[in-house]
């Protein structure tokens, strides 16, 4: 029997508009992008030049520090633009699908992770610490797999696995073969392609959000120490393995859940990964005033209809932007449609059931850090929360270090800056003090 | 659109950078942001929604848990000028309460136009947003002075506490020591023959437009600590503790009802905002404290009247909980909230020279949290080092 870990804090977030579950196709001809800047910590060295033609599998660009990482087109085509920005950052690298889909064969019966670096697997393995893709040269001590997602409006990986056990099974075996994998089970979640997954120690988290993050699970599991490297992968890209492994051939197709109050008709919906947000969005929302996410409402980027499928994306969140509420006197007003954990609204009098519309203001300025132990009661992990924020702020790297700086993503602080009262940004404060202390110490 | 949003539309091109009245671009933020709840949204990388809570509604609740205490305060203002006058018999309700009223205004008056006044010039000269802070330190301070505190000197405790307690450091969220404790210190210790509480200076003896009574010369009303610090003491009538309870005693104005405070601190304590660690370790450890020194035979005042008497219930639920002063840690909170229990105690037992203890047991917890914390913080550091195999 699976251990059981109960966790008490954090934050479940009841949204309006989650995804039924039913799947959608849709056509998928036209542009496709990979954007380097999903795959953190890269600097991209693109390997194909405008004009080319590129099969899936193909590599687009690669790590310039090790360039055996590469980054692999999902369509195939012709390679129809190199997008360059300020200072000649490259933003992505546009394919123009031909629809036929010819995918590269791979030999599978060599070494795990060359095979892994060849077809651009391995840049779907994340590293902590400091979150970014995973260097080739280390040996982590383990791989961590959660099986869930917590956060609201977010996939239900159980659903997209329906069909897709084998796959499943085969990459997370595939995974045990670089270095011990941990799998960690939502307490809801029955399948037993998870509950009973093999190659692997399962462990089961029975709690609210932020439960299915890989961070929390890890520091329960088996906390990160200074010097020991750990690697994270989703768990739909595990699947991406387990076909590559059975076919020979790449084919990043997510089952993505589209999501969120502005959604007309909230379901799941085929795409690859980089695939345009048109094809899913055209005609399904409300397209006044709409915040469109690439990824999930708590953790993604804002971005446009015009805007690709981001690489770790496991839904599209649709939310109100609201920034023509125009709300008068909201700090003593009742308003009873709003969230709010605080008692010094009315939320708690309507029960966990109710679903609520949240638009994308923040609600109040900026402050110092005011209150103490709002994010400790939304952070499952032994790390003093805000003393980290406030070392990150002050850059003070040795205590970084010793508040525990290795275990944290930005993600794992996504509920407490929402909960957070002076409304600091957690996520982009956490990012920064990572890239810093990754540079100090490189 | 709404009238009030066209107007504030109208006045912006005035105040943003290079317009004629730019020097006003903090104060016409700060009511703008108290009318509409800001329409900025969530910027790229960081979480797209948001809790609807946020600093200035923390703040107007903690207004709002004062109020029945500085109502009471007022009451009592009345009340006490009609009882040392001798003319408790032919006094109103409605009377002692505007009495008290009139006496208590200017103070809130003069403590809001000082204290946001600083912060209004410091918000605009660092171009920041105006901090909600004092909005509570505003309404605290002249609820923790005696009635009878000039307004001069109000307005002075006022200016060197924003100034040197708050702004040095930052502000709200930056500061040590509890702005309002400090102003409170300040006049104490500058102005000791207005604040230490044995002498004539608890109770209104003036006429305010023609409310209230005059009182006859050298009339003299000790609180009721006071009086226990005086010679030959030998405990407290049933009445005096009930009074106490009520609130019918001289004190500062808003300290005196421990029903008004129970009110406060229990919408404190509902919302989340005061944490019930520090509130409950503050009692428990003042209980304690009274007992032991009550069994040392060291005092005559029995264990819950140190509750009930003079600022610790104030103190307890309005000053030590507040957050920025206090521990951090949770652990900590009850470490803090137990050590100023026990202070205030022995200060009020122990020192023959002044019969109240609350203030200077917060001031210098306050100092202390920081090394509380630190203890804390450092054991899961340490447990953190003893796992990392390599150093």
């Amino acid at each position: 029997m699976a251990k059981v870990i109960k966790l008490r804090k954090g934050l479940d977030i009841n949204l309006k508009g989650k995804a039924t579950k039913e799947t959608a196709s849709v056509s998928c001809p036209g542009e496709y992008a990979l954007v380097p800047d999903d795959f953190t910590g890269v600097k991209p060295k693109v390997v194909v030049k405008e004009g080319d033609i590129v099969q899936v599998g193909d590599a687009l660009f690669v790590d310039k520090l090790h360039p055996e990482v590469k980054f692999v087109s999902p369509v195939s085509g012709t390679v129809s633009m190199v997008e360059r920005g300020d200072r000649r950052k490259l933003l992505s690298i546009r394919v123009k699908a031909d629809g036929k889909q010819e995918a590269r064969q791979f030999d599978t019966k060599g070494d795990i992770k060359s095979l892994m670096l060849e077809s651009g697997m391995f840049a779907f393995l994340r590293q902590r610490p400091y979150d970014v893709v995973a260097n080739p040269e280390d040996k982590p001590k383990a791989i961590f797999v959660s099986a869930f997602n917590s956060m609201p409006l977010s996939q239900d990986f159980e659903y997209v696995l329906q069909g897709q056990e084998a796959e499943f099974q085969a990459g997370i075996s595939a995974l045990a073969k670089l270095a011990k994998v941990y799998l960690g089970v939502s307490a809801k979640q029955t399948s037993s392609a998870l509950t009973v997954a093999k190659d692997c120690e399962v462990t089961v988290f029975d709690g609210p959000a932020p439960a299915g993050n890989v961070g929390v699970q890890i520091n329960h599991v088996s906390p990160i120490n200074k010097g020991e490297v750990v690697w994270t992968m989703g768990a739909e890209e595990v699947i991406f393995l387990g076909r590559l492994l059975k076919t020979g051939k790449v084919d990043f197709t997510r089952t993505i859940a589209l999501a969120g109050s502005e959604v007309k008709e909230p379901k799941y919906y085929k795409m690859l990964v980089g695939q345009k947000l048109t094809t899913m969005l055209e005609g399904n929302i409300n397209a006044d005033g709409a915040r469109i996410i690439n990824g999930n409402v708590m953790t993604g980027l804002k971005t446009t209809a015009e805007g690709f499928l981001g690489a770790h994306a496991t839904e599209v969140n649709v939310i109100p932007e609201g920034d023509h509420a125009d709300e008068m006197l909201g700090w003593i007003m009742p308003r009873f449609n709003t969230f709010s954990t605080h008692h010094s609204y009315f939320s708690w009098l309507f029960g966990k059931k109710k679903e609520y519309v949240i638009d994308a203001r923040i609600k109040g300025g900026e402050r110092h850090m005011i209150m103490s132990g709002e994010y400790d009661k939304v952070f499952p992990m032994d790390i003093y929360a805000g003393y980290l924020v406030k070392a990150i702020i002050a850059g003070d790297i040795d205590r970084q270090e010793a508040l525990g700086i290795y275990e944290v993503a930005p993600e794992d602080f996504a509920i407490a800056e929402f909960v957070d009262s002076s409304k600091l940004e957690l996520q982009r404060i956490v990012r920064e003090g990572l890239d810093i202390l990754r540079k100090e110490n490189a | 659109m709404n009238p009030i949003k066209k107007l504030f539309d109208n006045i912006h091109p005035y105040v943003e950078e290079g317009g004629k009245f730019h020097a006003f671009r903090s104060l016409v933020d700060g009511f703008e942001t108290f009318a509409f709840v800001p329409n900025t949204t969530s910027r790229v990388g960081s979480v797209n929604i948001h809790d609807a809570i946020d600093s200035k509604r923390i703040m107007s609740f903690v207004v709002i848990a004062l109020l029945p205490a500085l109502l009471f305060g007022m009451f009592n203002v009345g009340y006490q000028n009609a009882l040392a006058t001798g003319h408790l018999a032919d006094a109103t309700f409605w009377g002692m309460f505007w009495y008290g009223f009139l006496a208590v205004l200017p103070k809130i008056i003069v403590s809001y136009v000082v204290g946001l006044g600083i912060e209004f010039v410091v918000a605009q000269w660092k171009n920041e947003e105006i901090q909600e802070g004092f909005l509570v330190s505003g309404i605290l301070i002249p609820m923790i002075v005696p009635v009878t505190c000039p307004l001069w000197m109000l307005a002075v405790a006022v200016a060197f506490s924003v100034i040197l307690a708050k702004e040095i450091f930052g502000g709200t969220g930056m500061n040590i020591f509890n702005p309002a404790l400090i102003t409170r210190a300040f006049l104490f210790f500058s102005y000791p023959s207005f604040m230490t509480g044995d002498a004539t200076v608890w109770v209104a003896q003036d006429t305010i437009f023609g409310l209230g009574y005059k009182a006859a010369d050298a009339y003299t009303a000790a609180t009721p600590l006071g009086e226990a610090a005086q010679a030959g003491f030998a405990g407290f009538t049933p009445e005096t503790i009930q009074n106490a309870i009520t609130g019918l005693i001289p004190g500062c104005i808003g300290e005196t009802s421990v029903i008004a405070i129970a009110l406060g601190g229990l919408l404190l304590l509902w919302t989340g905002i005061a944490s019930w660690k520090t509130m409950l370790s503050v009692f428990v450890g003042g209980a304690a404290t009274g007992y032991l020194m009550q069994v040392c035979g060291l005092t005559q005042i029995q264990w819950y009247e140190q509750l009930v008497l003079g600022g610790f219930a104030f103190g307890a639920v309005f000053m030590a909980t507040d957050p920025v002063t206090s521990c951090r840690t949770e652990g900590g909170k009850y470490v803090y909230g137990l050590l100023i229990g026990f202070i205030a105690v022995m200060v009020r037992v122990l020192n023959p020279g002044y019969p109240e203890g609350m203030m200077l047991a917060i001031l210098l917890m306050n100092l202390f949290a920081s090394l509380i914390d630190y203890c804390f913080v450092q054991s899961n550091i340490n447990m953190r080092a003893k796992r990392a195999t390599i150093k």
